[in-house]
């Protein structure tokens, strides 16, 4: 007997991300489940196609641009519930980039949270509707402190992290579940170039993570788990000397 | 008195919001249903079911249906109570009077009407079957808003599909039961410790009392595997005046109550160290005289245990299979060890004949109830590798107590239910009647 999954229909949300296509190879979906990959790289969301066992669909989806966000979920749902939404669009750029590009500081914003923002509360309102369902959230272990070398994507991810804990407990006897997901340094595209972290994980070990985490209901995953008390201390670093952290 | 309020089961896993009202008078009830409100309606007794079946996400739920009333008939033997009156006040009302309820749970805070609807069974099922047996009649408002009485005799096939119906034919508002004569409120118990799984199910097999029930240590592995000790008693022939002085009466021990835990203190570990000590403080043989109370409702002893599991709530797996799949037990038991899912409670019961009630639980065979964490992460893999086993051999779960159950396993447990839908369309042809577990498993429309 193969292991059971629950979900049958799953959206994801930055289809072409390393980390959405690694939860979905986690998740072992059965044959006669179907995959949603909304993104924008067409080439990338077809290369996960084929490694997935399931059907899979694509569909345009760009975060930044708020407007589509009613439309593309719309067309999500049409075809029937979606059990699972995973929200994995997002971008990282340097901070000194960000510095001297301030326009696209704000193009990073849309995309990792104005976009999250829109997208999430159209699927939301479907979901609450159908009576059931889960959320997958992104967050980053760079919310919970702002730091010199990356505030502007820390500030994204606050600021995602603060509306994913207040839309999970409004969603609380709605029969939808949000799981957020806080993965440190990850290893992989949206860093390539930049020096890991203490503590780096990679995708693969955030699909685990996340596919762990649905399957004992829980309500926030950090990647990898040590995390959780790092994170106590990160808090309590006086400001004096976390200012001088050069990253 | 509209509200939206969250609800769940005694499990506390699958909260939903629903506009909650109640208690009502019949006239008020009548309309409510009448008016057919988008999500339907459904009635919700103590809440004591474990999983969604007295839930209803976005529509209505009346809790209490009614005011609790209780009408002793002495002399014809029986008990007219309405749905909201609880088993501990029906016996704290006949007791006295020599007259005990024939069926009792576990626990004596669940409803008469919650009790007809998922037709609950007791230490006795295998002599006087569940509470099916000893039901007159049932006063139901059916999905038009009509008032019904329904009798075993008159409509049959409507009184079977309310009796074990989860609520999804109608309104239970009154019950008239058949009570059972006793002369003595204390029971005999004699309490033996067995070994192994066989020694236990020799040991059910083996007794000729009426009440029988057996703790499993669900955390014994290897030749300890299914240890547990059994329970059989069975009334006192006359009044002891010893013991009772004042005559037959029903007091429930003062409850302590458990503290709500912020974290689930049950892990495997704790679960084996807490089963081991249970399994070692009893002794290999023991007869005592206990009240009904300590006999009966166990559950009862600490009020609102469910909320010392931890936030993540509890999973009480129960299922019944045939004589001659007893390796199924076998099997549970390894499997939920298998997956570490830290089972901290096991209850095995020896079950007699089935009652007609399509939806009803009970048949010929053994039942096993398995208590667990709901946060484990093994314990999904591990309860669908066990609904694979029990359909395999026929067996079903218990819908009282179930939260997870899939609708192509639910098919296979119960059958196409042709009857029972038949029924349930005579009685409410427009679908008022709701539950998230009846949505769950296409009992009704989504």
């Amino acid at each position: 007997m193969t292991k059971s999954c629950p979900y049958h229909r799953v959206l994801v949300f930055g289809g072409a991300s390393e980390i959405g296509q690694q939860v979905l190879a986690a998740l072992h979906l059965p044959p006669d489940a179907e995959v949603l990959l909304a993104g924008r790289d067409e080439q990338r969301m077809a290369a996960t196609a084929e490694r997935l066992a399931c059907r899979v669909r694509t569909l345009q989806y760009d975060a930044a641009a708020i407007g589509t966000h009613q439309v593309a979920i719309e067309k999500a749902f049409a075809d029937g519930d979606v059990d699972l939404v995973i929200s994995a669009a997002g971008i990282l750029a340097g901070q000194d980039v960000l510095d001297g590009d301030p326009d696209r500081a704000g193009l990073l914003v849309q995309t990792n949270f104005t976009g999250q923002v829109t997208t999430l509360l159209a699927a939301t309102a479907r979901l609450r509707a159908q009576g059931h369902g889960t959320i997958v959230v992104l967050s980053s272990v760079a919310a919970i402190r702002p730091r010199r070398a990356n505030f502007v994507y820390g500030a994204t991810k606050a600021g995602l992290d603060a509306f994913a804990r207040g839309l999970a407990d409004s969603l609380h006897g709605s029969g939808v579940r949000l799981l957020l997901v806080r993965p440190g340094f990850v290893i992989g595209r949206m860093t390539r170039g930049l020096r890991p972290a203490p503590l780096a994980t990679t995708p693969a070990a955030v699909g685990r993570a996340v596919a762990a985490g649905l399957a004992r209901d829980a309500t926030v995953v950090w990647v990898p788990p040590v995390l959780r008390v790092f994170a106590v201390a990160l808090r309590l670093i006086p400001r004096p000397i976390w200012r001088r952290l050069r990253r | 008195m509209d509200a939206n309020q969250v609800l769940t089961g005694w499990g506390r896993t699958r909260p939903s919001r629903a506009i909650v009202s109640g208690p009502m008078d019949t006239c008020a009830l009548q309309e409510l249903v009448a008016s057919r409100p988008a999500r339907g309606v459904l009635a919700r007794g103590a809440g004591r079911s474990y999983g969604d079946a007295a839930q209803n996400l976005d529509g209505h739920v009346v809790m209490p249906v009614t005011q609790p009333t209780v009408e002793l008939d002495v002399a014809a033997g029986t008990v007219r109570a309405s749905a909201s009156a609880t088993f501990a006040e029906v016996l704290a009302k006949a007791v006295p009077d020599g007259l005990i309820l024939p069926v009792l749970p576990g626990t004596g805070h669940l409803t008469i009407g919650g009790a007809v609807a998922a037709d609950v069974h007791g230490k006795n099922q295998h002599a006087d079957g569940s509470i099916a047996a000893w039901i007159d009649e049932i006063e139901l408002i059916d999905g038009t808003g009509t008032l019904r009485t329904l009798t075993p005799d008159s409509d049959p096939e409507a009184f079977h599909a309310t009796v074990g119906g989860m609520g999804l034919t109608g309104i239970i508002l009154t019950v008239k039961i058949r009570m059972m004569t006793v002369r003595s409120a204390m029971m005999k118990v004699t309490s033996g410790r067995h070994a192994d799984l066989d020694g236990l199910l020799a040991a059910l097999d083996g007794t000729r009392e009426r009440y029988s029930v057996a703790w499993v240590d669900m955390t014994a592995s290897g030749r300890s595997l299914g240890r547990g000790i059994v329970d059989t008693g069975d009334h006192l022939a006359g009044p002891d005046p010893r013991r009772e002085p004042d005559g037959l009466t029903y007091r429930p021990p003062h409850a302590r109550w458990a503290p709500t835990m912020p974290f689930c203190p049950v892990t495997p570990v704790s679960a084996r160290w807490f089963n081991s000590l249970w399994f070692s403080q009893a002794t290999s043989y023991q007869i005592a005289v206990t009240d009904l109370p300590t006999f009966y409702h166990r559950l009862d002893a600490v009020d609102g245990w469910n909320r010392a599991i931890g936030p993540r709530g509890l999973i009480q797996y129960q299922f019944v299979v045939p004589d001659g799949a007893e390796n199924v037990i076998a099997g549970a038991l390894e499997t939920v060890q298998r997956h570490r899912c830290a089972p901290f409670l096991g209850t095995l019961k020896r079950f007699g004949e089935a009652s007609k009630g399509p939806l009803s639980f009970p048949m010929r065979g053994w039942s096993l109830a398995i208590d667990m964490p709901a946060g484990r992460p093994g314990l999904r893999h591990a309860l669908a590798k066990l609904d694979y086993a029990v359909t395999a051999v026929g067996g079903r779960v218990y819908l009282a107590k179930d939260a997870r159950l899939g609708r192509a396993s639910f098919d296979v447990m119960y059958g196409p239910q042709t009857a029972w839908r038949a029924a349930r369309a005579r009685l409410d042809p427009e679908g008022v009647f709701q539950s998230d577990l009846g949505r769950r498993l296409g009992l009704c429309a989504e």
